[in-house]
């Protein structure tokens, strides 16, 4: 077993859930789904500086050898604006919900309110 | 030097005064007025300044660099038709402004009226003063806009928003045109550059490319210019304020496009195929203008066909490409502008003072208001083209030019239908004078409300009505020079003897000058017969034709839409991951070669076995128990964790730090989302659709997961590492690597990304903030509670642990914060767990009691954060170096020893501000739309 395979594996483990979660019928879950796509992605891209114990790329006069820099500070800001994607992506999936009373991503009006604490009010339209 | 400066003053000046006049938006309307005013008059003095080497034939020229790789230079150039052009748009703007000042009515938004205004000035100056077609085809589309801003102004009208779309989507359609054909004249030419093209006539019109850069300039112009049959848009653009329909629609921007036709004479004219086209369409406009105008009934309306007709004329005196007629069209622009411009005020003042625009319930107005009636009678008599006025001049120099052109191959067509256009033109003209101020009142109640304005509002149509007289009575004088100067301009050549006056013996123009006015008075005579007989026809109406276009063009778009792209986003979503997975499988099996590389694997150790079985067990629990929203939350927040480790084992201190802070507030976030959404839908996949997805899924992950593997056991190629770690410390200033990466070597990279993040964050307040009205505000009004909660609201416990946790959370961010350019952290990750103190606060003691106590707003977080990354960009570019330059040095105090100052630390700053911005808008507007919700909740239980 190598950290190699174990990291490889892993990618394609979450791309896989991630690829059957976005192809789901609620918002949520795809939301999930692009999260889990997201993780594998962020590793895919800090995997292309391969992988190094205990070098990490702080410099210092008595060290030589580093690992690669650039995916790093790459993956840094992709994990942020995935945060950030991530959130809006939340937020349109949630206002999509109160728009029409339903979470299903093409917006069908599949009766759900019933189960749960959000009824249609008064005022909504239909 | 001088020149140069000037020219820049006057094209940017009435800018500033629109972004001035923005800025003190709450100011008085004095000083909108007054600013607007006094950049329009500075403007004139400039102008005149240049009057000497302008007209003189010493063109004042200047050109800076913009984009030289596409030939778009600034390049400002101010010749005798630039410079008659600038002083009717900066002398009428001046004019106009003074009349606003008076018409607008007390709770009018001024500072956004006059903004716009100057706005608009500017850019219709650019269009006259540019050298360069792609710098003038960009004032061409301000123009656009800014009339869209200034048509709509009135926004609570449906007439008003109507009127603007369709003036943008007339004009701006043809201004998509005109870019065609700007471009396709510039390639032909072989320069963008306005002299250059100008003096290359010859080539331009020998190429094949002619016709069709001809078609497409001329749609340009023709949509600008109101022409048949792109002319609907300018009657319902009245429904703006008046002084808008005075400025824009008589005489600035619908003389664009005949400005636009003068300018590019001496390279489109003269060829038969532009003189048919331009002289028939002129034609048809003037005749068709100038007969719809005879039967409109709203002062502004009749006004607006007169303007389309007038225009035809225009167009159709360019169209002769003929020098005699490019100077009597000259002439007639100035004596346009003058008459009509007052017209326009004259009538905005009748329904100021009357109350309304209909001109059939108003008559005999004289009585009441004297001045008016004298301003209005002069200048719709120089617009009839009576003796002694200007219009009179003007007209029968365009009469005599008509027999000059053998239209359809008879000699008599030109002149005969030119006189039928002129004899309407007196009809409406005499209409509007008579109807209005002549005979008794047609209805009481507005006659008796009418009186006179004050000086202040009737001044500016008095004085333009006086020229309109002057350039009757002394046109040498007043007009001749400017007129030469311009018409030399216009056709390329030395400017022509002109030889202007009232009486020029008896001739066919004076005859048919005669016959038009006496056709003119029978038709007014005859007015009301008629006026029954043009009402029994129907005629197609304009308005709904376009809306009609509108509508097929939508439906059409829609259907291509949905012929490409089906709406279901769960089969586009499936078409992409099967064509994708084939694209790999096929490039697999093309490309060869063996799956696992030759580099040697790191031996795992058991720590690591089973952070991984737990990643995938967590990875396989979201996927297969997505149903219980909370659970698969719960297994991602496991992802999330495991993938932390691995960074922090893998050397990325930095990833491993930013990931865990980011996987807490991703988590807080999607617990709050999921508050309001439903936590357990049915299931609704049926069986077989489950297994297609699966084996979809699996076979995406084989392959991604069998890159990764190949990649990981192969060795990288060679990399620019080497140089970020070498310069790093010496250049950057900074031991972490990666750090000064994101603030110094790739800092723009980091600008784009906190500005998206920034965006995503102003999305996510926009998305909630409306939340609360319509079908979405019923629903959250309507929600309940449906999970189960603790007794206590907010736990004793938690929030005084919060409480002490705060200053030490806050520390240590900020600690994060300060270290990151040597050490593990930086703005992202400073950020992150400052906004996790924060979150903690709301999380802890509610969202009321933490925004009453938040020292911050997070709009102003994110604007600041993006300023501050900017500015620290621009001063590098102030002291000289490329933009984003970094600086650092070594300072050493007292006590606390040497230090190091870095602008990367400011910047860092930037990209801290912007994320914590970013992350407390999008969390606490979640949380306080749940608990508005709640408490909406609450209040509805007994």
């Amino acid at each position: 077993m190598s950290y190699e395979f174990l990291f490889a594996s892993a990618i394609g483990v979450l791309v896989a859930g991630g690829i059957f979660l976005a192809l789901r019928a609620r918002t949520f879950q795809v939301v999930m789904g692009l999260t889990l796509i997201s993780y594998a992605v962020n590793l895919f891209l800090f995997a292309s500086g391969r992988l190094v114990l205990n070098r990490p790329p702080i410099w210092d006069k008595t060290v030589s050898e580093y690992t690669d820099p650039l995916p790093q500070a790459l993956v840094l800001t992709a994990i942020v604006i995935t945060f950030g994607m991530t959130a809006f992506v939340v937020i349109l999936a949630l206002r999509s919900f109160l728009e029409t009373g339903s979470d299903h991503v093409d917006g069908d009006r599949v009766p759900c309110d019933a189960q749960d604490g959000l009824a249609d009010g008064e005022g909504a339209e239909p | 030097m001088a020149i140069a400066m000037t020219l820049l003053t006057l094209a940017l000046l009435p800018f500033v005064a629109a972004l001035a006049i923005a800025l003190l938006h709450g100011a008085p309307r004095a000083v909108h007025s007054g600013i607007a005013g006094g950049a329009s008059a500075a403007g004139l003095a400039l102008l005149a300044s240049l009057a000497a080497p302008a007209l003189g034939g010493d063109v004042p020229l200047a050109r800076w660099d913009w984009v030289p790789s596409l030939g778009l230079d600034l390049t400002l150039m101010v010749d005798p038709l630039g410079w008659m052009f600038g002083l009717l748009i900066l002398g009428i703007g001046l004019l106009v402004v003074v009349f606003a000042h008076s018409y607008l009515y007390q709770n009018e938004d001024t500072g956004r009226f006059f903004a716009s205004l100057m706005l608009f000035q500017g850019a219709m100056l650019g269009i006259v003063i540019a050298g360069n077609v792609l710098l003038l085809l960009v004032f061409w589309e301000l123009t656009s806009l800014a009339s869209f801003l200034l048509i709509g102004f009135w926004q609570h009208k449906a007439e008003a928003r109507q009127g603007a779309r369709m003036a943008l989507a007339v004009t701006g359609g043809g201004g998509l045109a005109l870019i065609g054909g700007m471009v396709l004249l510039g390639l032909i030419a072989g320069s963008f550059d306005l002299a250059t093209i100008l003096a290359r006539g010859d080539i331009v019109r020998a190429s094949p490319l002619y016709p069709l850069m001809l078609g497409l300039v001329l749609i340009g112009c023709f949509t600008k210019s109101a022409q048949f049959p792109f002319h609907f848009w300018l009657p319902h653009a009245m429904a703006a304020p008046t002084p808008v329909s005075a400025y824009l629609h008589s005489a600035t921007m619908v003389k664009a496009g005949v400005f636009l036709l003068a300018r590019l004479w001496p390279v489109l004219a003269g060829t038969e195929l532009y003189t048919v086209t331009v002289t028939t369409v002129g034609l048809v406009t003037m005749i068709f203008g100038a007969c719809v105008a005879l039967f409109r009934h709203d002062l502004k309306s009749i006004l607006a066909y007169s303007t389309i007709s007038q225009l035809g004329m225009l167009v159709m005196l360019l169209g002769f490409s003929l020098e005699a007629a490019a100077l009597a069209a000259v002439l007639h622009i100035l004596n346009h502008a003058a008459f009509k411009a007052a017209l326009f005020m004259s009538a905005g003042i009748v329904e100021h003072e009357t109350g309304t625009r209909d001109i059939r319930r108003l008559g005999g107005l004289t009585k009441a208001m004297p001045v008016t009636a004298w301003i209005a009678t002069l200048a719709a008599a120089a617009m009839a083209g009576l003796p002694p006025l200007g219009g009179f001049i003007s007209k029968e120099l365009m009469l005599y030019q008509t027999p000059k052109l053998v239209l359809a191959g008879l000699p008599w067509l030109l002149p005969v239908l030119a006189t039928v256009g002129a004899t309407f033109s007196v009809a409406y003209s005499l209409r509007f004078a008579a109807h209005l101020f002549a005979g008794k009142p047609r209805e009481a109640e507005p006659f008796a409300r009418a009186h006179d304005p004050s000086p202040a509002m009737w001044a500016a149509p008095a004085l333009l009505t006086t020229l309109a007289v002057l350039l009757g009575l002394v046109p040498m004088l007043l007009a001749a020079p400017l007129v030469g100067a311009v018409t030399g301009a216009v056709t390329g050549s030395a400017p022509p003897e002109v030889e202007l006056g009232l009486w020029h013996g008896v001739n066919l123009a004076l005859i048919l000058s005669m016959a038009a006015v006496a056709g003119g008075a029978v038709l007014l005579w005859r007015h009301a017969g008629l006026l029954a007989l043009w009402e029994r026809a129907s005629l197609p109406d304009a308005k709904r034709m376009f809306e009609l276009t509108l509508g097929l063009a939508d439906r059409w778009t829609r259907k291509a839409l949905v012929a490409t792209h089906t709406p279901s986003l769960q089969r586009m979503l499936l078409a992409s991951f099967a064509v994708t997975i084939l694209l790999v499988i096929e490039g697999a099996l093309t490309g060869g070669g063996v799956l696992t590389g030759t580099r040697p694997g790191l031996p795992a150790n058991l720590p690591a076995i089973a952070a991984w079985t737990l990643l995938i067990a967590a990875t396989l629990a979201t996927a297969l128990d997505s149903h219980n929203r909370l659970r698969a939350l719960l297994f991602v927040s496991v992802i999330g964790l495991v993938v932390s480790l691995a960074f922090a084992v893998l050397s990325a201190p930095d990833l491993a730090l930013t990931q865990i802070s980011v996987e807490a507030v991703t988590v807080l976030l999607m617990l709050l989302a999921l508050n309001l959404l439903p936590k357990q839908p049915p299931v609704i996949s049926s069986a077989s659709r489950k297994t297609r997805d699966a084996a979809i899924a699996i076979a995406g992950g084989l392959l991604v997961g069998g890159i990764a593997w190949a990649m990981l056991t192969r060795d990288p190629g060679p990399s620019i590492a080497a140089f970020h770690l070498a310069n790093a410390k010496p250049g950057g200033g900074g031991t972490n690597v990666v750090n000064v990466i994101l603030v110094d070597f790739r800092a723009y990279d980091t600008l784009g990304e906190i500005i998206v993040l920034g965006i995503a964050g102003l999305g996510i307040f926009a998305l909630l903030d409306t939340a609360e009205v319509g079908a979405s505000g019923a629903r959250l009004r309507a929600w309940r509670a449906d999970m189960p909660h603790s007794p206590e609201r907010h736990p004793m416990m938690l929030v005084a642990a919060s409480r002490i946790i705060l200053p030490l959370t806050l520390a240590v961010g900020i600690y994060l914060f300060l270290r990151g350019h040597n050490q593990p952290g930086g703005g992202f990750i400073g950020a992150l767990v400052v906004a996790i103190a924060f979150l903690v606060q709301y999380l802890a003691a509610g969202f009321d009691w933490s925004d009453a106590r938040k020292p911050f707003g997070e709009h102003n977080l994110i604007g600041w954060g993006v300023l501050v990354a900017m500015a620290t960009g621009l001063g590098a570019m102030a002291l000289g170096a490329p933009f984003l330059t970094s600086w650092f040095d070594y300072f050493s105090l007292p006590l606390i020893g040497k230090f190091e100052l870095a602008s990367a630390m400011l910047f860092d700053t930037g990209v801290f501000l912007t994320v914590l911005g970013a992350v407390m808008l999008a969390l606490a507007q979640l949380s306080h739309v749940a608990t508005r919700a709640a408490r909406a909740a609450g209040e509805d239980k007994p």
